[in-house]
């Protein structure tokens, strides 16, 4: 599944991160493979999606989001 | 003994600047890196006899040398090489702060460990051993509370205390970079090894974090109940329309502009009048009473009714931002805002533009990335500000009459229109995204610390003084010698002077747009030197000299009512000036402001020239269209 499409107050493991500009820094802030992340919530307009990871909350855009596959644990 | 060199780097929001301001105090010199708009912070402490210069790098997250920032600080360190450098951790969040500590160890540089904030991982149930942590890295470590004296002294004992090179890597860490070295080895393809790489220092992390942190019961995330709120649905919207209403209002009405106005007042009616019966008396020759009078006293007056605009907005920005709120602005806005290549946060300094584009132009300086900040400098002038409004007023009432406030709403539409046109434009040509696509973080709301927050509000408000204002003073001193003077001396008529020619040449510009007269010319040169002066230009001009920008509509009317300025336009010529002055060039206060903060000649005569041209080519459109519709 893709993060996008995870609900919120869901937990999910990364399992892969598909190519693009961002990966990088996606991995540098701490999106690696077998990570989790809490999903938070969507912005009010739908977009972007707030996360927890690693003891802190950052926000991805959807777009972003639907590069990295997920597998829901919690 | 000589100077010592520390360094402090780290994530952002971690606490750095606070830091940096405990130790360094108003010691601070300000500027930029070359060539980069990112602030360059030096500060100097002295401490048991001996001089301690403090660099404050900006904060990054990891040193890959993808972003300006991140390359200032590979830089840095690796050229410079500071006797001290210290990583600035949030205690509450090692494991992703650990990333840019490994990545500096990975380049050998030894690094003092600052545990930043212990007190608040400590109320999060988050226990840290520093003993460990310093065995297993072979690097000291250091605990502190952000705000205090005794962290600061801490800070202080081991800068003058400790001799970076006598600590090494540990074992352990040698052993995990001989293990990266491996895998760059061993894989050939760059983003699988890319990925190992990655993979590879969050295990070590998580080794690292299981050894040294103890995790006690959770309390409830205050700051997770908090954005429920403020990051949340409908009700976040209203929250920060409410926010962008009371930093507008603060500035603009409560506290900025009332200040403004006082010491407006004060210059000119205690300042200049003491000051011209002083000259006067001491026989100084008439031309130079009216230089140091209308040209240099004006002008520097000019300039200083905008400081407490700035240092109102600043203090307002600065404080959301140092309680994390600005985060969630660009949160919550980011899907409208990158429609027009900004992200969100780039909305506060713009909507400071209808108030005036001056202080909106310095509050592109809280902004994230280059990108950001020169967009917003480029489009906010574009905004109706206060000084604009005159001139719309009175063309509206003349004109339009009963349709006088639709039609002044119409131009404030031009001049979003025009920002948000400008913006798409400029995203997507002159500063195109360099794929440091959109990753936000969202930091735990905190209560800012007041000293980073004046300080930062100082630093603005001197800034501009000292930059800004050498530039805006020579150019109003070259406005007031244009308006007063022509080839054969001082003119007692401004019709006479240098202005009233070139503005005759510079409404052959308008022939096209119906207004191609040397007094419309003549209005939107001295437009350039402030908007308020295109009012009273053209009162002067027109021989109404009375017409203030203070006075009520229907007095306007009816002041104006059978004299030239009435005949010199039709509604559609009249519509036309007034798209004209809604757009055009920003006043020289913003143009110097945009020099300043651009720290370019080019960007700032890129804004004067392209706001010029945009201006011209609509409000042409404008004139066409409104002929065509029989106006």
């Amino acid at each position: 599944m893709k993060m996008s499409e995870a609900k919120p107050g869901t937990t999910v493991r990364i399992d892969h991160i598909e190519a693009s500009e961002l990966k990088n820094r996606l991995m540098s802030m701490g999106l690696v493979k077998g990570t989790k992340v809490e999903i938070l919530r969507t912005g009010p307009m739908g977009d972007p999606l707030a996360i927890r990871v690693r003891s802190y909350k950052m926000a991805v855009r959807l777009r972003d989001a639907a590069r990295i596959f997920v597998t829901e644990v919690a | 003994m000589g100077m010592v060199s520390v360094a402090l780097t780290g994530n952002p929001n971690t606490g750095k600047s606070t830091i940096f301001n405990e130790l360094t105090g108003i010691r601070q010199k300000i500027g930029n890196w070359p060539g980069v708009t990112v602030d360059r912070k030096q500060g100097y402490a002295s401490h048991r006899g001996r001089a301690i210069a403090v660099m404050d790098l900006p904060g990054t997250y990891s040193i890959n040398a993808r972003s300006p920032e991140e390359r200032i600080v590979e830089e840095y360190l690796t050229r410079e090489k500071p006797d001290i450098v210290v990583d600035v951790i949030d205690s509450s969040n090692m494991e992703r702060n650990l990333f840019l500590c490994l990545q500096l160890l990975e380049h050998r540089i030894p690094v003092l460990l600052d545990l930043n904030m212990h007190d608040e991982a400590q109320r999060k149930g988050i226990e840290i051993s520093a003993d460990r942590l310093s065995r297993l890295l072979g690097m000291p470590v250091v605990q502190t509370v952000g705000r205090s004296r005794k962290s600061t002294q801490k800070l202080l004992d081991m800068f003058t205390s400790t001799v970076m090179s006598e600590y090494r890597n540990s074992p352990e860490v040698e052993a995990y970079i001989a293990h990266l070295d491996e895998l760059k080895r061993s894989i050939a393809d760059p983003e699988q090894r890319e990925e190992a790489v990655m993979e590879a220092r969050y295990a070590f992390i998580d080794r690292i974090v299981a050894e040294t942190v103890t995790r006690h019961q959770m309390s409830a995330d205050r700051s997770e109940m908090i954005d429920r709120v403020l990051a949340n649905g409908a009700g976040s919207i209203l929250v920060l329309l409410l926010m962008l209403y009371l930093t507008f209002q603060i500035t603009f009405t409560w506290i900025g502009q009332p200040v403004a106005d006082w010491l407006d007042g004060f210059l000119n009616e205690a300042v200049l009048p003491s000051a011209g019966a002083a000259l006067a008396s001491l026989g100084v020759a008439e031309w130079m009473q009216s230089l140091i009078c209308d040209g240099i006293i004006a002008g520097v007056g000019g300039i200083l009714t905008f400081v407490p605009l700035i240092f109102t907005l600043f203090f307002c920005l600065s404080f959301l931002d140092g309680t994390g709120y600005m985060a969630r602005v660009a949160f919550v806005l980011d899907p409208l805002m990158r429609r027009i290549g900004l992200s969100g946060k780039a909305l506060m300094p713009i909507m400071c533009g209808f108030g005036c584009a001056v202080p909106g132009i310095m509050g592109a300086r809280a902004l994230d990335s280059r990108r950001d900040r020169m967009i917003t400098i480029l489009v906010t002038p574009f905004l109706t500000c206060g000084a604009k409004l005159p001139v719309l007023a009175l063309f509206g009432a003349v004109f339009f009459g009963e349709r006088a406030a639709d039609v002044v709403f119409a131009m404030y539409l031009f001049g979003i229109l025009g920002a948000m046109g400008a913006s798409a434009l400029y995203a997507r040509t002159l500063f195109r995204d360099d794929g440091a696509s959109f990753v936000l973080e969202l930091p735990p709301y905190r209560w800012p610390d007041m000293k980073t927050v004046l300080l930062e509000t100082w630093d603005k408000g001197k800034g501009y003084l000292v930059k800004a204002g050498t530039i805006i003073l020579s150019m109003s001193v070259l406005i007031w010698f244009l308006s007063g003077y022509n080839a054969s001396g001082p003119v007692e008529d401004m019709s006479e002077s240098f202005l009233a020619a070139v503005g005759g040449w510079m409404s052959a510009l308008f022939v096209f747009h119906g207004f191609d007269t040397w007094e419309a010319g003549s209005a939107v040169i001295s437009g350039i030197m402030a908007k308020e002066a295109v009012v009273s230009t053209i009162g002067i001009l027109y021989g109404l000299p009375d017409l203030s920008p203070d006075m009520e509509e229907a007095e306007m009317v009816t002041t104006v009512a059978g004299t030239g300025l009435a005949a010199a336009f039709t509604a559609a010529s009249a519509l036309a000036f007034m798209v004209f002055s809604q757009l055009y060039t920003p006043c020289m206060t913003a143009l110097g402001t945009i020099k300043k903060e651009t720290n370019s000649w080019y960007w700032m005569g890129f804004a004067a020239v392209s706001q010029f041209v945009i201006a011209w080519a609509v409000s042409l459109v404008v004139y066409r269209i409104a002929l065509a519709l029989g106006l």
